[in-house]
């Protein structure tokens, strides 16, 4: 018999003898499905989270703080200051011939949420009608756009899912007055669809402020960036920083990219180790209840490739069922579902992504697991000494 | 007692098998003891919030100030017995990731306010006469090695000072803790220097802390405190400190929920490896055991054979993941925001109980099956 053949003929009467052997087998199932199920939710959770942040940011786009504030909300930018800024070199022009630059002051609201009446914040923006330059990605998707100075505003999709009383004709009450929601945007899922959007100029009458916190502005091309960068810094009367967005997202996600690689990597990796030694005890004992069986295959001339293989076989067809069990769960369970995430004064309403890409990774780390599983109890089983296994009858 | 050396020869027959099932449920308790510590941890944190404080924000938002007007009008609340403020100042130190919890506050309130707190009454002396001096906690003062009479820089994530300053430099004059169980991790300067330092929100606080004499009273004091300021420019919202902090908790997502459905997922599995681990190891011992029926043993004590090596497995090697779990924990305690916390002793304790369950259940179809083995059959091996 040609080697392929004897692994064919192994294999198979492998795995039709798993029924016999359900209770042990169903020990690597289950134990992979937990891993996979586990680790498929929380990378998509983290996935979705840096996604919806590293999604809102372009390369080609540019924030400008003041120096020394570390974010948006630290920050203020004087009127006189921002009228300097939009006159800098390297600023992309709206179709109107104005700088696409928007100032924009963030405030914050307490609404509850759907799912369970907790408050949690919701970020209130004001925008400059620049903005529609800046920001080609939000599109209108129902209602229509607030009109400057009235106190009308528009609403993320991912936030009017999310919290109650945000959609159209409801009102937000800001400070001291109720403003009335008119529209609802998408922007592809990311961050901003977290928001809600008000006329800046509008906003900033009704806060009694001068100030705004931040200026975003669409550069020319990316690489106009240093030219932007170096009017700005080398102006004596301005004193502000000065950021590409991509860097500014991925400094604002650092912390929350620590917390979910730690969970990611603890919990996965302490899970897998947890699945390998159950797949290998299990593997063990499959190899050592049939370790007759095993003999009598190799007293009968089959070689021990094909005993190898077969075990390995086995062991990666239980992992891989386990896999799919799991990634099956994690999609129903969670595939689609959006929560938030909030700190008190803002959330950021983020998507599970469960990807096919994700999928093939939880699927990866399994085929792993029941390959380490197998590996060495397919070795065993190859070197047992065929007469003492035969005698143990 | 004298069946450990019987019980020790069964543990090491199949020393593989052992060894496997012992990594299995020692690594799996590191994870069980890893979550289960998050969540008690935020349940200690909730039991130890006191109800008789209330806390005063904005309606609209905690990020927006309210007047320190409000303050005169907030003490003469019937049932309000005393009232301290608090400016959130978001400090670090050096980097930005090393933050901590940090405020301007009014020390001679602070006595009133928290009465958990350990402070010398002349640390609060000497913080009223020194304008830049603070107070910190002790977990604080442990993590970076600050004592009293110590010059730090802080800089701050939202303040900014108006001559222009990047940081703030402060005279450590205190250190407090607290007599519950929670960290002491915050900084608190004075509020008057702080005031007059930052270029904007001036003469605005975050937040007001009312202290009420029972926590019957606590329901109608925040509706009467909130009556005072409806319909203004600046509205509050007034709860309970254990109120606040379970809705605060709930925002983070459903971490309670979550852990719980992965220590669930864990703890099935496990059962099923050590259920099926000791049938084996019983099925494949039948023949012994009927000799040892043989020798005289009676059905309990081989059952206590069989119980015990569960027991043994699981004990042990629950007990070395919680270990290790107790190590691990404060830096996962930091990673979430809680620094400073240790893993509870209840949680040890729950999870040996856990480890003394699972050896019970998983062994009780092998410990049937050896009392119930008739000896002729198992000697022939039939």
């Amino acid at each position: 018999m040609g080697t392929f053949k004897q692994i064919g003929a192994i294999t198979a009467m492998n795995v039709r003898s798993i029924p016999s052997r359900v209770g042990a087998s169903s020990v690597v199932v289950v134990g992979i499905a937990c891993v996979v199920g586990v680790v498929i939710s929380v990378f998509g959770m983290s996935r979705g989270l840096t996604g919806a942040l590293r999604d809102s940011a372009r390369p080609d786009r540019a924030v400008v703080l003041r120096s020394g504030a570390s974010n948006e909300a630290s920050s203020t930018l004087a009127v006189d200051a921002i009228a300097t800024i939009k006159d800098a070199p390297g600023i992309a022009r709206t179709p109107q011939g104005d700088a696409a630059a928007t100032a924009e002051m963030m405030v914050a609201v307490s609404m509850e949420r759907k799912e369970d009446g907790t408050k949690a914040g919701v970020t209130v923006r004001g925008i400059e009608p620049a903005s529609a330059t800046v920001r080609p990605e939000v599109r209108l998707v129902e209602g229509r756009m607030f009109r400057p100075g009235l106190r009308e505003a528009i609403v993320g999709r991912g936030a009017s899912g999310e919290f109650k009383r945000l959609g159209i004709g409801d009102q937000v009450p800001l400070r001291d007055s109720q403003w009335t929601i008119v529209g609802v945007f998408e922007s592809g899922g990311d961050a901003q669809e977290s928001r809600v959007l008000v006329d800046e100029a509008t906003l900033l009458s009704a806060y009694q402020r001068t100030a705004s916190n931040s200026l975003t502005v669409l550069l020319a091309s990316e690489a106009s960036f240093d030219e932007f960068k170096a009017a700005l810094t080398t102006n004596p009367t301005l004193s502000v920083s000065v950021e590409r967005e991509t860097d500014y997202y991925a400094r604002q996600s650092k912390s929350v990219n620590q917390l979910f690689g730690f969970v990611n990597y603890f919990i996965g990796g302490v899970m897998a180790l947890g699945a390998l030694f159950a797949a290998l005890n299990t593997m063990y004992s499959a190899v050592s209840t049939r370790a007759v069986e095993i003999a009598t295959l190799r007293a009968l001339g089959f070689g021990s490739t094909g005993v190898v293989i077969s075990v390995l076989a086995e062991s990666l067809l239980l992992a891989f069922a386990g896999a799919a069990i799991g990634a099956a769960v994690s999609w129903l369970w969670f595939g689609g579902n959006s929560f938030a995430m909030g700190n008190g004064t803002s959330s950021l309403v983020v998507r599970m992504q469960i990807t096919p890409a994700l999928l093939a990774t939880g699927v990866a780390w399994a085929v792993l697991v029941g390959f380490f599983g197998g590996l060495f109890p397919a070795l065993r089983a190859a070197r047992l000494p065929v007469a003492r296994a035969l005698r143990a009858v | 007692m004298k069946y450990l050396p019987l019980i020790w020869a069964g543990i090491w027959r199949k020393p593989v098998r052992t060894v496997l099932t012992f990594l299995c449920v020692l690594v799996m308790f590191l994870l069980v003891g890893a979550l289960h510590g998050v969540n008690a941890a935020l349940g200690d944190i909730i039991s130890s919030m006191s109800d008789t404080r209330l806390r005063i924000q904005s309606r609209v938002n905690i990020s927006e100030p309210l007047p320190l007007a409000h303050l005169a009008r907030i003490e003469r609340v019937g049932g309000v017995e005393g009232v301290g403020y608090y400016n959130f100042f978001g400090g670090y130190y050096q980097e930005p990731t090393n933050t901590f919890g940090s405020g301007a506050v009014d020390i001679s309130r602070i006595a009133v306010m928290f009465p958990e707190i350990k402070l010398a009454s002349e640390a609060i002396e000497k913080m009223k006469r020194t304008r830049d001096g603070v107070v910190i906690g002790e977990d604080l003062a442990k993590e970076y090695g600050w004592k009293v009479g110590d010059r730090i820089p802080v800089r701050s994530s939202v303040w900014v000072r108006k001559d222009g300053a990047p940081e703030w430099s402060f005279e450590i004059v205190g250190i407090f803790g607290w007599t519950n169980s929670l960290p002491a991790n915050e900084l608190w300067m004075n509020y008057d220097y702080f005031d007059e330092a930052r270029t904007f929100g001036n003469g605005t606080v975050t937040l007001y802390f009312a202290r009420i004499a029972s926590p019957d009273r606590a329901a109608a004091v925040s509706d009467e405190i909130d009556r005072q300021f409806a319909n203004s420019t600046f509205e509050t919202q007034t709860q309970n400190e254990r109120d606040w902090i379970r809705a605060r908790m709930s925002q983070a997502g459903d971490i309670g929920f979550f852990i719980n459905a992965i220590i669930g997922a864990i703890l099935s599995s496990l059962l099923l490896v050590t259920a099926f681990t000791m049938m084996q190891s019983v099925r494949e011992r039948i023949p012994e055991l009927a000799v040892l029926k043989t020798y005289g043993f009676g059905n309990a004590s081989v059952v206590s054979l069989v119980v015990g090596e569960a027991l043994l497995i699981c004990l042990v090697a629950a007990g070395l993941g919680l270990t290790a779990a107790y190590f691990a924990e404060p830096p996962i305690y930091r990673l979430i925001g809680a620094g400073g916390l240790r893993l509870p002793w209840s949680v040890i304790g729950a999870g040996f109980a856990l480890a003394a369950a699972l050896a019970l259940v998983s062994s009780v179809l092998p410990a049937r099956r050896a009392q119930t083995l008739n000896i002729v059959d198992a000697l022939a091996a039939r």
